[in-house]
């Protein structure tokens, strides 16, 4: 092995490491900041040492035992600099648990807790949104400060900063490093499910500037939910999400032409898509299911991709069960998306107009002012009745309003041919 | 990225002798980090080889041949599909892989597997990349 070659091997170790190191780190000093810090300076001790002893046959444990003889070190150094009272009872508590014996067989124990806490900690509602996404990526997925700005097409600078920031929010607000019980724990479940399908879809579909896909964002975001579903085993809500975007990145081959253009979900080639996720993603909402209960919205909104994931041709899918699935959803987690998606199924399950008269009713709905999915909708509806008029101003009104080049140009298309049926003779 | 990993058959897979409780419970283990770590998409055990057979293309005459086989070394045992960041990450989980044929020298082998934009740099038109998924339709619409 070369030098290069063996570092990296050492970031392959630390990518599958390093949550589990920083979460046990962090559980010792009440603080994912010094917890990732330490974590970090292990890694740099490993890739000073192990390109002359060799990677060991337990890394892991390797990565663990240094970054803990050094936050004994640090905690020493504290209690001789600070001899708070309260500074002083949590060190000696630290320490003691630092110093147990059968740490290694406690740390194994734990690590599924210790996992879940970090997860808790790095979506805290303390946090923004943004902050929680880039902790969350930076924490759980291993990803460098670099790897996310490049994601999110923003500067690194930004990213580095919104990180830093987001650990000393956290520390100043005296987050504990704990699992959320009781009522909290619903609400604070659905912030962490909230953050991993940001996280998915951002990398599914760029809502700004040319490029459509940055499917390496749907593989963290999956690897997450994945992660989080045998973290929570008896969530529904866990399992839902897995399903959802299972099924979802099942279609991530047959959705974008060569040249880039999406293709829609009901054009698309049934037979490229991805059967290994299609039947993951089938399981995980079995799962989801099992556990009983009221299904939630991600249960919900993977039994309604599972409908598609199930139709062997577009003319089988059952559009019937997916409007019931979306009249569902509507009394779960109402919103004018839903219910734009509702008409669809609606028009899909009953015809045309019965899908118009719900959008139809949704025009006046604020929230959807510049939302070009509703005239999207609407303009093909309207064609379908034969409203070839009204379509091409609806189809032309929504290219004006995505902000997606490709989607933009097919829109565009679209509308011309509701132009030229308009002005053709009618028989 | 996705990898699969081949396990390579050894005398007991192809006798059809199965592993003892300890030795299954070791790689149970394993597969279980593996689903832990949202690593693993799917792995299979195979059957020995004589329950199995060989299609021989020779031009457009084909013989189907029923096993087993000989050369067991060669032959493939159960596989896993992994989905990682890199090479190099495939290699680190595949070496906590307990012995699958524990008590012998057995080997398993990791390989990428292709994905669309793999044929990207080579194919600027998008043309054989058209091609080659139309006949992954062909093959999956037989199949289904």
């Amino acid at each position: 092995m070369t030098a290069s070659d063996v570092h990296r091997a050492i970031h392959a170790v630390y990518r599958i490491e390093s949550a589990r190191l920083i979460a046990g780190l962090a559980r010792m000093t009440r603080d994912v900041g010094v917890a990732e810090e330490l974590a970090q300076d292990a890694l740099v001790a490993a890739l000073e040492r192990w390109p002359e002893q060799g990677v060991p046959d337990n890394p892991g444990a390797w990565l663990m035992a240094t970054a803990k003889h050094r936050a004994i070190d640090d905690i020493r150094r504290t209690k001789r600099l600070e001899r708070k009272h309260e500074e002083l009872g949590h060190t000696i508590e630290a320490e003691r648990e630092l110093a147990a014996p059968d740490l290694d067989a406690a740390i194994d124990d734990d690590v599924g807790d210790d996992l879940l806490r970090l997860v808790f900690t790095a979506c805290h509602p303390v946090l923004s949104t943004d902050a929680r996404v880039a902790l969350t990526l930076r924490l759980l997925g291993g990803l460098t400060t670099d790897e996310i700005a490049r994601a999110f097409l923003v500067p690194e600078p930004t990213i580095a900063q919104r990180i830093v920031r987001a650990k000393r929010t956290l520390a100043e607000a005296r987050v504990p490093f704990e699992v959320p019980r009781g009522d909290d724990l619903a609400a604070r479940l659905s912030s962490v499910l909230e953050v991993v399908y940001l996280i998915f879809n951002e990398g599914y579909a760029a809502t700004a500037g040319d490029d459509w896909m940055r499917p390496a964002l749907c593989e963290d975001a999956l690897r997450l939910g994945r992660i989080l579903a045998e973290l929570v085993p008896k969530e529904p809500e866990a399992h839902g999400l897995a399903a959802l975007m299972e099924i979802q990145a099942s279609r991530a081959r047959a959705r974008v032409r060569p040249s880039g253009e999406p293709i829609l979900l009901l054009d698309q080639n049934r037979a490229l898509w991805d059967y290994v996720l299609v039947r993951r993603g089938l399981a995980a909402l079995e799962r989801a299911e099992a556990l009983g209960g009221e299904r939630g919205p991600y249960a919900l909104q993977a039994a309604i991709a599972a409908c598609h994931a199930r139709a062997r041709t577009a003319a089988e899918t059952d559009w019937a069960r997916i409007a019931a699935l979306y009249a569902e959803l509507a009394r779960v987690a109402p919103s004018p998306v839903v219910e734009l998606n509702r008409a669809v199924a609606v028009a899909m399950a009953d015809g045309p107009a019965a899908g118009l008269a719900i959008a139809d009713a949704l025009t006046a709905e604020p929230s959807l002012r510049g939302y070009h999915l509703l005239p999207s909708v609407r303009g093909d509806l309207l064609a379908k009745v034969g409203r070839f008029g009204e379509a091409c101003a609806e189809l032309e009104r929504a290219a004006s309003l995505t902000r997606n080049e490709r989607e933009r140009r097919l829109l565009l298309d679209r509308a011309a041919a509701c132009a030229a049926r308009d002005q053709a003779p009618r028989d | 990225m996705r990898f699969m990993v081949l396990v390579k058959a050894s005398k007991d897979s192809e006798a059809g002798v199965l592993p003892d409780e300890k030795d299954l419970g070791a790689m149970m283990k394993f597969n279980e980090e593996l689903v832990k770590a949202g690593v693993l998409l799917a792995g299979e055990g195979l059957q020995a080889s004589s329950k199995g057979a060989r299609i021989r293309f020779s031009g457009d005459k084909r013989t189907v041949i029923d096993g087993p086989f000989a050369e067991t070394k060669e032959l493939i045992a159960g596989y896993w599909m992994i989905q990682v960041k890199s090479k190099e990450e495939a290699i680190e989980w595949m070496r906590r892989c307990p012995n699958p044929h524990p008590g012998t020298e057995s080997e398993i082998e990791i390989r990428q597997v292709f994905e669309a934009a793999d044929f990207a740099p080579v194919d600027p038109t998008g043309e054989q990349r058209k091609k080659q998924e139309e006949l992954r339709a062909t093959v999956e619409s037989r199949r289904s």
